[in-house]
């Protein structure tokens, strides 16, 4: 879908983006990952040509973005940033409908396509359309930045660390809230962020960064499990990283089939992470799984966990 | 107690009465002035009607003032584009000089050329009048929030779109600002284009000082000044229309 092809940029002599290549696949969520300064920002701004090309090419949708105008191929993709952006002096719904008005839909679809998404972010439209931006919180602002992004229904959103400045309760909710849009829409998403954690919970595969090169590009338990170098590997965390496995990873994947336990089961979909805590909870060293259905699957011990 | 209708607590209202009535009504002062200056013989200016010399003054401040923001607003959107930064410090540094040049040398330079009247005089007031509009703008133009910027480039406004949408609407209160200094300048500095030959409300007052006659500068003076007082005020009210939601 989004074909990323040994693309560069340098500025003055210095690579920021240095022969990147990388496939997104239709649907994905992509999370690129990286310290500042390494290139992820501006390897997502050559998606929709806000940053010209030095080298390379990227293709979206099979198309090469170099052949489409420029307002044409950003009129086609979602994009939101972290500080919003949203316009002071238009409201709310003002805001939102802005790609739409672009695109000259007619002023019925427009308000429909404003009230759907409103409803889409869990904003009141009633209560928020006529709102102008200094009337939200940073929060309400990011969930209004979202939805302008997803106006015209672009099968493409770029997102360059949209949660980075809300608190972290509200990033939590917004990032659930993001999972479920793109779950729901199955949009492919290319999310930027210096966030480990934040990269986890959300993407299908990470590109990590380092220094404008592709660093390794996996799931992130190919990421977490098996980092392609020290630099990787120290970056999701290293010895902490184990922990972060034991969330991802889950009780059917260390599941003992039909071996017996006593005790309260566990569902094979729970976390290892979940695991051990209900054994400690429960002093138990072995419990019991059980799939959704109730049906008995087998055990799991203490040391599966660690296996 | 009966509250007074809200008109009636605005001081414009009572400014822009104040000056209706001695634009029309200055005659019937004339009592008091020779009152007043009992040697001075007339007292009321009459060598053209106060309402012919306001009518002249607000057409040549108009068109000279109206002129600079157009040019100065046109400078400063150069000016900011990617393509013109680099010649913002010279439009800063003309618009500069067109201030520090005294209006009356301005005009000394442009009689030569353009002659008697209202045309060295307009001249003058449009030179004098840009700095401050230009200042403004640019200043309101490079106050735009980058992220705003960014955003807007980013869903595909073209950059005419981005000016007109955006950056012209978020900088039109600076802008404005600017355009109400330069008026009110220009209001007090067009009565000099009276000793070349411009009628204004300075013509009594340039006649009053040359034939040692001064009703003739009090009537002009409180003219002008009232008028500029008013063109502030009016001013002052389009920025609170113009002023970002709050």
């Amino acid at each position: 879908m989004i074909e990323i092809d040994r693309v560069s940029k340098s500025y003055g002599g210095r690579h920021v983006v240095d022969e990147v290549s990388l496939a997104i696949p239709e649907g994905m969520f992509c999370v690129l990952l990286g310290p500042s300064g390494s290139g992820k920002s501006t390897l997502l701004r050559m998606i929709n040509r806000l940053v010209p090309l030095d080298g390379g090419t990227i293709r979206v949708g099979g198309e090469d973005v170099r052949r489409v105008p420029p307002e044409v191929l950003r009129r086609r993709i979602g994009y939101a940033i972290q500080s919003v952006g949203l316009f002071p002096h238009w409201r709310v719904g003002d805001n939102i409908a802005t790609v739409p008005r672009l695109l000259r839909w007619p002023r019925r679809r427009v308000s429909e396509r404003v009230t759907e998404l409103l409803e889409l972010l869990r904003l009141d439209p009633a209560d928020y359309r006529g709102k102008y931006p200094h009337q939200l919180s940073g929060g309400e602002q990011q969930r209004v930045g979202v939805a302008r992004a997803l106006a015209a229904d672009p099968d493409v959103l770029l997102m360059d660390e949209p949660f980075a400045a809300v608190d972290p309760v509200t990033r939590a909710a917004l990032q659930a809230e993001l999972l479920r849009i793109q779950q729901a829409t199955g949009k492919t998403i290319v999310f930027v962020t210096h966030d480990i954690e934040e990269a986890l919970r959300l993407a299908g595969g990470i590109a990590i960064l380092e220094h404008g090169r592709l660093a390794q590009w996996g799931t992130p338990l190919a990421i977490l499990e098996q980092p392609a170098s020290a630099f990787v590997g120290e970056f999701v965390g290293g010895a902490a990283s184990g922990l972060r496995v034991m969330a991802l990873r889950t009780v059917a994947d260390r599941l003992r089939p039909n071996e017996t336990a006593a005790g309260e089961p566990l569902l094979d979909e729970a976390s290892l992470r979940d695991a051990l805590a209900a054994m400690i909870a429960r002093h138990a060293d072995r419990l019991p799984v059980i799939d959704r259905a109730g049906r008995p699957l087998g055990a799991i011990t203490l040391a599966d966990l660690v296996r | 107690m009966r509250r007074w209708p809200r008109a009636l607590a605005s001081p414009l209202l009572w400014v822009a009465a104040l000056f209706i009535a001695l634009l029309f009504g200055m005659p019937a002062l004339a009592p008091l002035f020779r009152l007043a200056f009992p040697t001075v013989r007339p007292v009321i200016f009459d060598r053209a009607s106060f309402f012919s010399l306001f009518l002249s003054h607000l057409g040549i401040v108009a068109a000279a003032s109206g002129a600079a923001a157009a040019i100065a607003v046109a400078l400063a959107v150069f000016a900011t584009r990617p393509g013109g930064r680099d010649f913002r410090p010279l439009v800063t540094a003309l618009t500069t000089v067109g201030q520090t040049f005294p209006p009356a040398a301005v005009l000394a330079l442009a009689v030569p050329a353009l002659g008697f009247g209202a045309r060295p005089t307009l001249v003058a007031l449009f030179l004098y009048g840009l700095l401050p509009i230009v200042e403004n703008a640019i200043a309101g133009l490079e106050g735009v929030p980058p992220a705003v910027r960014n955003a807007a480039l980013g869903m595909g406004l073209s950059s005419w779109q981005l000016l007109a949408a955006v950056e012209l609407p978020l900088a039109a209160p600076a802008i404005l600002a600017g355009v109400r200094v330069s008026t009110t300048i220009a209001i007090g500095t067009a009565t000099i284009g009276s000793t070349i030959g411009a009628l204004t409300f300075g013509t009594p007052i340039f006649d009053g000082l040359a034939g040692n006659n001064l009703p003739y500068v009090i009537e002009g003076a409180s003219l002008v000044a009232l008028f500029a007082i008013l063109t502030d005020m009016i001013f002052a009210r389009l920025e609170r229309l113009l002023a970002p939601p709050h």
